[in-house]
Formats: C-alpha cells, sequence, structure tokens
C-alpha cells in the first residue's frame, strides 16, 4: 500500500511548516520594532508634559524661562518657582506616577483579576490608619512626616495582609488575599474612622492628605522618596518574567519550574514597595494603577515584558498631565490630582470596559 | 430518509413573505424543531450563516464536526439560548422566539456545555429545579413534581445519591444528575452539548447508554453535539456533519460517514471499517502512531 | 410504569394545603426563629438602656402601650425609632447583600459594586456640604439628605447600568463599570471634604460612617414603606434566583426570563441598599458579611435571603448596643462597631477555611 504517500506528505507539510515559522518570524520582528517605536514615542510625550508641568500653573511660565532657570540662573521670582516648587513637584509626580503604574500592573498580575487595586492589599488603609495615627498622637503636621507614617502603615498592612492570605496549604491565593484585604481594609477603616470622630482636628489635617495630590510636595520630600521609588521602580520591573510566568496558573508555572511561592513573594514586595511609595509621597490617589495597564495590554498584549515599561511611562503622563488640568481649572487654586485622574480616567475605563472582549489576563 | 438538498430546494424558493406556508409544512411535517437559514453571530463574528435543517423526532441525532465549526453555537441556536441574526428556529412550527420561555421549557430540555452546581446542592435538589417550568409561586411542589422526580432519579439510577452533593459526585454521576434534571423537567426533546467531554471512557457509555435507553422507551427526541465520531456512529440515527458554520452533510452513520467526509469535515485521513460489536461505521486514522 | 410518591429529598417538610403547596427547608426556618428570638432580646435590651435606664418589664409594658410618661417618652420618642431603623436598615442591607452576592456568584460582592451605596454618600455629602451649616439650612438638610441619598443611589445604578448594557448585560461589564464610577464618586466625596468648612466636614464624615444617632420616625417611614414593598417582591424572585446560580444557560432551558430575571432583582437590591443608606448612611461591611454568615449557619445549597435579612439586623441592633454603650457617655457611629465585628470574623473564616484545607 501506500507507503510512498506519507513521505511525500511529510516532505510537503516540512516546507509549509517552514514557511510558516519564517512568516512567523518576520511578524514578531515587526511586532518588537512596533513596541519599540511606541516605548520611544511614549518617552518623548512624557518629556512634554514634564515640561509643561513645570511651566504651567496658576502663574504661567514661558518654556524658555524654564530652560534658563537650569542654564542660567539668577534668582528671580520666577526661576525661584520653577526651581523650588514646580521641579520638585513634577519629579515626585513623575516618581509616584511610574510607581502607580507599576503597582497596578503587577497587582492585577498577582492576582490576576482586572478589577485588582493596590488597595486590596490593605496598602491604602493602613497608610491612611497610620497617618490619621500621627496626627492624632504624635501631632504631625507637616508633608515630609505624613510619609513617613503612610509608608510605616502600608508595610505593616500588607505584610499583615499577605501573611493572613497565604496561611494555610493552597498559599496566597488570589480569593484569599482579596478576601484578607478586604476585611483589614474594612477593620483599619474604621479604626481610622473613629479617630477622625473624636478629634476634628485630625479630620482637618487627614482631608486635605487623603485626596490624594502632589501640591506642596517640595525638594526635601522629592530628595528622600526618590532613592525608594527608584528601588521600587527597578524591583517592579525585574517581576516580569514572575508575572508572566504567574499567568500560565500555578500547575504550569510548577511543571515549567518556577516557584510559585517565591513569584508570589517577589510580586508581593513589588507592589508594597511602588504602591507604598507613591501613597506616601501624594496621598491615596485612585485609578491610575486600575486603567493604564488595561490601556497598555490593548496595545502591548499581556506578555508583562512591555506591559510593566509601558505602564512605568504612560502613568506619569496620566498623573502629571491630570495636575496640568488641575492647577489650570481653578486659577488660582487648585484641583487636586486624585480628583482629577478620577474624572479623566473614568471615561476611558467606562468605554475599555464596554469593548467586546476585555484584555483577559 | 430525506436529505438535506431537497429540503434545501424547498427553503430556497421560499421567501419571508410566503413563510407562513412553510411553517404550516412544518407543523404537518413530523419534525419538531426546524432551522430556517439560521445565521448564528457572536457580535460581529459569523459563526453559522444561513444554515437550515430538521431534527427528526423520537430519534438520537448527533450533530459532528471539527473544533470550532459552530456545532455547539447551532446546538445553542436551536435551543433558544442565543438571539439569530437571522433566519429563524421553528418549534412544531411556531419562531421559537415567539414562543414563551416557559412553554419552550416544556417542550426543550438543554444540557449545557459546562453546567454550575451552586456549592453544597443535593442531586435530590437539582434534579427537582428541573420542574421548574411546570410551577407556580403558589403551587411550588405538587404530586406531579414529586412523583416526576422519584421517576428521573429512578431512571438514573440515582435514587441512593439524592441526598449527597453534587460536587461530591464523580464525573459520570453529575452528568447523569444533570440529566435527570432534564428529566425531571419533562420535555420530549433534549439538547445536549458535549454531554461526554472530560468522562472516562466507562463513564462516557453511562451516559450514552442512558440517552440511548431514553430514547428507546419513550421516545424521546435527542440532539447531542458529540466530539467523538466513532461514539457519534454507535450511537446515533441520525448524523449531521457541520463545517465552517455550515451543513456538510446528513443522514444515518452508514450513509454519511466515509472517508471522503471525513476528509473533508475534519481533515483527516482515514480508514472506515464496520465495527465488529455494533455493525456502525468506525473510523480509524491513518497517520503515524507505533506502525506494528 | 408506576411512579413511587414519596419524599425523595430530606430537610424538607412539604405543606400543601389545596392546590396551594410549597417546601420549607427545616433548617433555614430554624436559624430564622432564632434569628428573629435575638432580634427581639437585642431589640428590648437597647431600648432598655441609656443614659435613663429602663428595666425591660417596663420596655415590654411601654411597647404594648402602657408605662410612665416619662418612659412613653424615651421609648416612643427616642429609643423606639432608633432601634426600628436599625432593625430595618440591618435587614435592608443583609438581604441587598445576598441578592448581589449570588447574582455575581462571588461572595465578595456588596452593592458598592454597583455603584449605589457612593451615588448615595456623594448626594448626601453634596447636600450637607452645600447646604451650608445654618440652623435653618441645617433642618433643611435633616430631610433633605434622607431624600438626596436615595435620590442619588438609585441614580448611581441607573447610569451603572446604561453605561454597561451593550445589547444585554454582562456580568463582569457591570461589575467593572460599577467599580469605577464608584471610585469616582468617592474621589467626588473626598474633594467635597476638602472644599467645605471643618463644621460640615465633620457632619459628612459622621454621616459617611454610618450612624443611627438622632433617627426619628422621619427615618422609620421610608424604610418601612420600601421593605413592605420589596421584600415580598424579592421572596417571590426567590425562585428565580436559585435557578440562575446555575448559569444563564441552565436556567434559561428552565424558562427562567434571565435578562429580566436578574434586571428585577437588581433593581430591588438596588432599592434596597439605596433606602438604607439614605437612612443610616453607608452601614459598612453588613450588606457584606450578614449573608455570608447567614448562609454558613443555615448550610450550604441555600440562597437563604430571609437569614440574610434577620442576621443584617441582629449584627445592625447588636452592634448599635455596643456603640451607645462602649464609650459612654459618647456615642459611637454604629458603622465603626459593624467593621470592629465584621472584619475579625472574615479573617476568621479564612484561618479556619485554610485550617481544613480547602482551596481559596
Amino acid at each position: 500500500m501506500s507507503v510512498a504517500v506519507p513521505v511525500a506528505a511529510s516532505h510537503e507539510r516540512v516546507s509549509d511548516e517552514a514557511r510558516v515559522v519564517d512568516a512567523h518570524g518576520d511578524h514578531r520582528v515587526r511586532r518588537r520594532m512596533l513596541l519599540i517605536a511606541g516605548l520611544v514615542v511614549s518617552v518623548v510625550v512624557l518629556a512634554v508634559v514634564t515640561v509643561l508641568s513645570i511651566a504651567y500653573g496658576s502663574k504661567p511660565i514661558p518654556v524658555g524661562t524654564v530652560f534658563r532657570a537650569f542654564t542660567d540662573f539668577d534668582g528671580s521670582n520666577d526661576h525661584l518657582i520653577v526651581r523650588s516648587l514646580r521641579v520638585p513637584r513634577t519629579a515626585v509626580g513623575l516618581l509616584a506616577g511610574a510607581c502607580l503604574g507599576l503597582s497596578g500592573a503587577i497587582m492585577q498580575g498577582l492576582t490576576r483579576n482586572p478589577l485588582a487595586d493596590p488597595g486590596l492589599l490593605g496598602v491604602d488603609a493602613g497608610a491612611a490608619l497610620a497617618v490619621v495615627i500621627g496626627i492624632y498622637v504624635f501631632d504631625i503636621g507637616s508633608l515630609l512626616g505624613y510619609v513617613w507614617f503612610s509608608y510605616a502603615g502600608a508595610l505593616v498592612a500588607s505584610l499583615v495582609v499577605y501573611a493572613l492570605g497565604s496561611a494555610g496549604r493552597t498559599g496566597a491565593t488570589p480569593v484569599k488575599i482579596a478576601l484578607a484585604g478586604a476585611a483589614m481594609t474594612a477593620l483599619l477603616g474604621s479604626f481610622t474612622s473613629a479617630i477622625l470622630l473624636l478629634d476634628t482636628e485630625t479630620l482637618d489635617q487627614f482631608r486635605f492628605w487623603n485626596v490624594g495630590s502632589i501640591a506642596g510636595r517640595d525638594g526635601d520630600i522629592a530628595r528622600q522618596i526618590a532613592p525608594f521609588a527608584v528601588v521600587a521602580i527597578a524591583v517592579s520591573l525585574c517581576t516580569w518574567r514572575a508575572l508572566d510566568t504567574l499567568a500560565l496558573g500555578e500547575d504550569v508555572a510548577r511543571s515549567l519550574g518556577a516557584s510559585v511561592g517565591r513569584n508570589r513573594a517577589l510580586c508581593a514586595i513589588a507592589i508594597v514597595l511602588t504602591a507604598g511609595t507613591a501613597t506616601a509621597a501624594c496621598g491615596p490617589i485612585g485609578f491610575v494603577g486600575l486603567v493604564i495597564p488595561h490601556m497598555v495590554r490593548k496595545f502591548t498584549g499581556p506578555s508583562h515584558r512591555w506591559l510593566l515599561p509601558y505602564s512605568m511611562i504612560l502613568a506619569p503622563i496620566l498623573l502629571l498631565g491630570s495636575d496640568i488640568v488641575g492647577r489650570v481649572i481653578a486659577r488660582p487654586s487648585e484641583v487636586q490630582v486624585g480628583i482629577v485622574t478620577a474624572l479623566v480616567g473614568a471615561p476611558f475605563f467606562v468605554v475599555l470596559a464596554r469593548r467586546t472582549r476585555l484584555a483577559n489576563l | 430518509m430525506p436529505t438535506v438538498d431537497s429540503q434545501l430546494a424547498v427553503a430556497d424558493g421560499v421567501h419571508d413573505a410566503t413563510v407562513t406556508d412553510v411553517e404550516s409544512s412544518a407543523r404537518r411535517s413530523t419534525n419538531r424543531v426546524v432551522a430556517q437559514r439560521l445565521s448564528l453571530a457572536y457580535d460581529d463574528r459569523m459563526i453559522v450563516d444561513s444554515l437550515s435543517l430538521q431534527i427528526p423526532t423520537g430519534q438520537i441525532t448527533v450533530i459532528v464536526g471539527a473544533n470550532a465549526c459552530g456545532k455547539s453555537t447551532l446546538l445553542r441556536g436551536l435551543a433558544r439560548l442565543m438571539k439569530p441574526k437571522g433566519g429563524v428556529v421553528l418549534l412544531d412550527g411556531e419562531p421559537i422566539h415567539r414562543v414563551s420561555t416557559r412553554e419552550v421549557a416544556t417542550k426543550l430540555g438543554i444540557l449545557p456545555q459546562q453546567p454550575i452546581a451552586p456549592d453544597g446542592l443535593s442531586v435530590g435538589d437539582l434534579v427537582s429545579r428541573g420542574r421548574h417550568p411546570h410551577q407556580r409561586w403558589f403551587r411550588q411542589w405538587s404530586a406531579e413534581d414529586e412523583a416526576a422526580v422519584a421517576w428521573a432519579l429512578a431512571q438514573t439510577d440515582l435514587t441512593d445519591l439524592a441526598t449527597r452533593p453534587v460536587d461530591e459526585l464523580s464525573g459520570g454521576q453529575r452528568q447523569r444528575a444533570w440529566i435527570a434534571m432534564a428529566i425531571a423537567q419533562g420535555t420530549p426533546v433534549l439538547l445536549l452539548d458535549e454531554p461526554t467531554t472530560f468522562l472516562d471512557l466507562a463513564h462516557q457509555c453511562e451516559v450514552m447508554d442512558l440517552l440511548q435507553h431514553l430514547n428507546e422507551t419513550d421516545g424521546r427526541t435527542i440532539v447531542a453535539v458529540l466530539h467523538d465520531l466513532n461514539q457519534a456512529c454507535r450511537y446515533a440515527h441520525h448524523l449531521i456533519a457541520i463545517k465552517g458554520g455550515e451543513v456538510v452533510v446528513t443522514g444515518t452513520p452508514h450513509e454519511v460517514v466515509t472517508e471522503a467526509m471525513v476528509a473533508d469535515v475534519f481533515g483527516l485521513a482515514v480508514r472506515v471499517i464496520e465495527d465488529p460489536v455494533t455493525g456502525t461505521p468506525l473510523v480509524l486514522p491513518l497517520g503515524r502512531g507505533r506502525q506494528t | 410504569m408506576r411512579h413511587r410518591p414519596g419524599p425523595v429529598v430530606s430537610r424538607r417538610y412539604l405543606v400543601r394545603v389545596g392546590p396551594v403547596s410549597t417546601r420549607i427547608d427545616v433548617r433555614t426556618v430554624g436559624v430564622s426563629a432564632v434569628l428573629v428570638g435575638a432580634i427581639f432580646l437585642l431589640f428590648c435590651w437597647t431600648i432598655s438602656v441609656g443614659d435613663f435606664p429602663i428595666p425591660i418589664g417596663e420596655v415590654i409594658a411601654t411597647l404594648l402601650g402602657g408605662g410612665s410618661e416619662d418612659s412613653r417618652f424615651v421609648v416612643g420618642e427616642l429609643r423606639l425609632p432608633r432601634a426600628l431603623v436599625g432593625a430595618l436598615v440591618g435587614a435592608a442591607f443583609g438581604l441587598s447583600g445576598a441578592i448581589f452576592q449570588t447574582i455575581a456568584r462571588n461572595p465578595l460582592a456588596s452593592p458598592d459594586i454597583i455603584g449605589v451605596t457612593q451615588g448615595a454618600s456623594l448626594a448626601a455629602v453634596s447636600v450637607i456640604v452645600l447646604a451650608g451649616s445654618g440652623d435653618l439650612l441645617g433642618g433643611v438638610a435633616s430631610i433633605g439628605v434622607p431624600i438626596a441619598a436615595l435620590v442619588g443611589g438609585v441614580a448611581a445604578a441607573l447610569l451603572v447600568y446604561v453605561l454597561s448594557y451593550r445589547r444585554g448585560l454582562v456580568g463582569y461589564r457591570l461589575v467593572l463599570i460599577g467599580i469605577g464610577i464608584g471610585a469616582v464618586m468617592t474621589a467626588a466625596i473626598q474633594y467635597l471634604l476638602t472644599r467645605a468648612t471643618i463644621y460640615e466636614a465633620a457632619r459628612a464624615t459622621v454621616w459617611l460612617t454610618g450612624s443611627l444617632n438622632g433617627r426619628g420616625w422621619g427615618h422609620v417611614r421610608p424604610v418601612a414603606v420600601g421593605l413592605v414593598v420589596l421584600v415580598p417582591l424579592t421572596l417571590v424572585l426567590g425562585r428565580q434566583l436559585r435557578l440562575l446560580e446555575m448559569g444563564d444557560d441552565a436556567a434559561k432551558g428552565l424558562g427562567v426570563r434571565v435578562e429580566r430575571s436578574r434586571l428585577a432583582l437588581i433593581l430591588c437590591a438596588v432599592g434596597l441598599a439605596a433606602l438604607a443608606t439614605a437612612s443610616a448612611g453607608p452601614v459598612a461591611f453588613v450588606a457584606f458579611f450578614a449573608p455570608v454568615i447567614a448562609r454558613r449557619v443555615v448550610g450550604p445549597g441555600q440562597v437563604a435571603l430571609v437569614p440574610s435579612a434577620l442576621m443584617g439586623s441582629a449584627v445592625v441592633l447588636a452592634s448599635d448596643l455596643i456603640a451607645r454603650r462602649i464609650l459612654a457617655p459618647t456615642e459611637l457611629p454604629v458603622g465603626i462597631i459593624t467593621s470592629i465585628i465584621g472584619a475579625p470574623y472574615l479573617l476568621y473564616l479564612l484561618w479556619t477555611a485554610n485550617t481544613i484545607g480547602r482551596s481559596g
């Protein structure tokens, strides 16, 4: 019978496969170039927004003056505003924005839940309680003081949440973390409310921190959070492989030789560092971490190798952009960035959610 | 057995304005479930395009085809789980979307592909829910309901397991429980979407034997989507082969399952012999494997 | 074929009167009875304690129409309406949470996911902040706040529904948009708090925590009317809710009009949550964990609507009792205590689930 037929068929099959591989390879190269180009464009946009952020405000300063404040400093009012107010503020916005974008992307990847927001780990609730305790008990009044209390609170709260969520045989599954996070958020929130209700002055200070803002963040704050932010961003960028592995599901991940527990822990640490830094610097700012990864994923696909850098660059664009809008829209006063990101982010998010397929993680 | 070509010829010559003629002829025919120029789509992706077929009453019909050919979508369209983008499904001569949901539920029972049993639900409770189309808010548990559930459990041999939670059962038992629910529903037509996927061989036979028993004792019309062609040959009276959302051929397994058909529909070179146990066609893939 | 009748399903008692019949789950009835008893006890207890303590016997006498002049005033004007609001609000939140958790098939669901409590809060805070702090305006605010909250809650839910409707309602899209809109409203609330005077901000924060302070008959009536209308409706729809649990396809196959049922159930749940928030503020957490506890007690396989409502009542009454007395004479808002009770219990559930070895 037909021994010759199968052989001829396999010849054809081989060359067919080769053709497919070639086409696939071309496709991959093209895609990579597209993604790199996109990244470059994003960086350029970020640079533009950064300059605008320094130039715009309740007192518009021409871009030329902005540059001269560095090259040719002459102690004038404008130059002072640029160097001691606008630049640190923008720097904080850049770092915090990058942290927010990364924390959101990693959180969504870790919990495999498109609704996940770093607040689920208890970061926001812990930071808030710590700040309130700082104001009430220790009479902290400066933004810098808030920063350290906020960090401490965020760290402790997320540690507890993660420990509770990972107790037991199955480890830190997404559902358990979410449950533990929800419980802690409620518990810590009630303590926070209790203190706020008992002492009106604490409320008076706290409500301004709680709305999320980069106003008044000066050189001191920028200098102090910068090293933490840099470390947080570095750690976060290294998690891309862990996230891609976890996305395949625990069983497949284990069969590929990955240590699921270690990967999860690494991601959790990255989230706590980034979200903690952002919250410490600006107070709780929502939406950026939720929306940006979704938008990025539409363009880059689910691989975190591109998702993380893109999130890192696009999130500050959103943040600084919102800050500019907030400064310009209500001259001479400002609308805090926390509310503007919500108002800007929401329509984006609704449009995104209405499209047929939400990018599945 | 009329082939699909003659039916299509009839349908092609019919305009929408004369659909009543077709309806009355459908009512006169013995086929209770008929699809006419049915088009089904998910958002803008057309899965089934202008497909016409008839489900013979009182027989076991199996729909086969390659992955993603539209067979599950077709079943969902027939079961009124999807709104057609074009064409119509007739149930007893009436366009199915004009019949009330409750009435459809007394005539068509469906076992969906991955049914969700809520945590801790017992087998008896699950089967009882099949009585819903016959119940009203004031008549929540009549004597007929009681009898129907008892009978369904007896037919599927689950009477002893009635108090066990569904999620503690084996795969085969769980499928039997869902089928028992459909039996309790008391419908003359039963639609099943891949009822044997994920089951081991013994459980697959368990489920298919049960369906055959239901067909033989009650004359129920069974329509199943199966991915195993040999299983389909063994149990089906009537086979429908789907490719790319269109009917390729229909008829008895003997008529339909040929090497040419399998090559066309599944893209696989095979040899077809007669099954030494049942006499139905048996499909043997040609290919690598361990040649001795 | 002979049919052999007889109970094939255990734990159910059949009640049949002529053509009318229903089956009652024994454990659910038992749990509900115990909860009713607990509610009654808590009711009497919370009425009897306070700065003007009234012995329980006197409380019962006053409730029945007798009692001294003083007791009648304290009970009738102050404590009874407050306790009633507490019980009714708890029931409404418990029921609303049970519906959401069943429809979303997710134990983490609550009315928050559709933005109704945030919408109600935003409306209420707007009225408090914009109405100013004058006495006359304060009076307007005390009527205006509940009405605004009710309107705001329903409007927000409608907005989310409209935004997520696209040739039918898809569960996750509704939740996603609900959370998104909810986050916007929360941000707006925080923004308003920064624009208000400290006095207004304090009042708003009290309201936002969920409180029964100063709740009088004016607050009882809307919730009572709402419950009288919505609870029977929900219970009738409860049959369809049970079927929706099995997935859309199976439910449709059994004759349930899935889209319509779901919409009706969501409307009921929204109405209940909006009314409850309007009366007492967003009493955090009750809608979340009352159904969870109720389901654990009643046993698996039940939707447990009535036990969820009763559990909600019991929790709110107990929390209010603690909130009023624990730091006497200062009265804490009830919302704080519900979280303090609820959160550790949730964590305990997590812990025991872990040690038993069930996957999360």
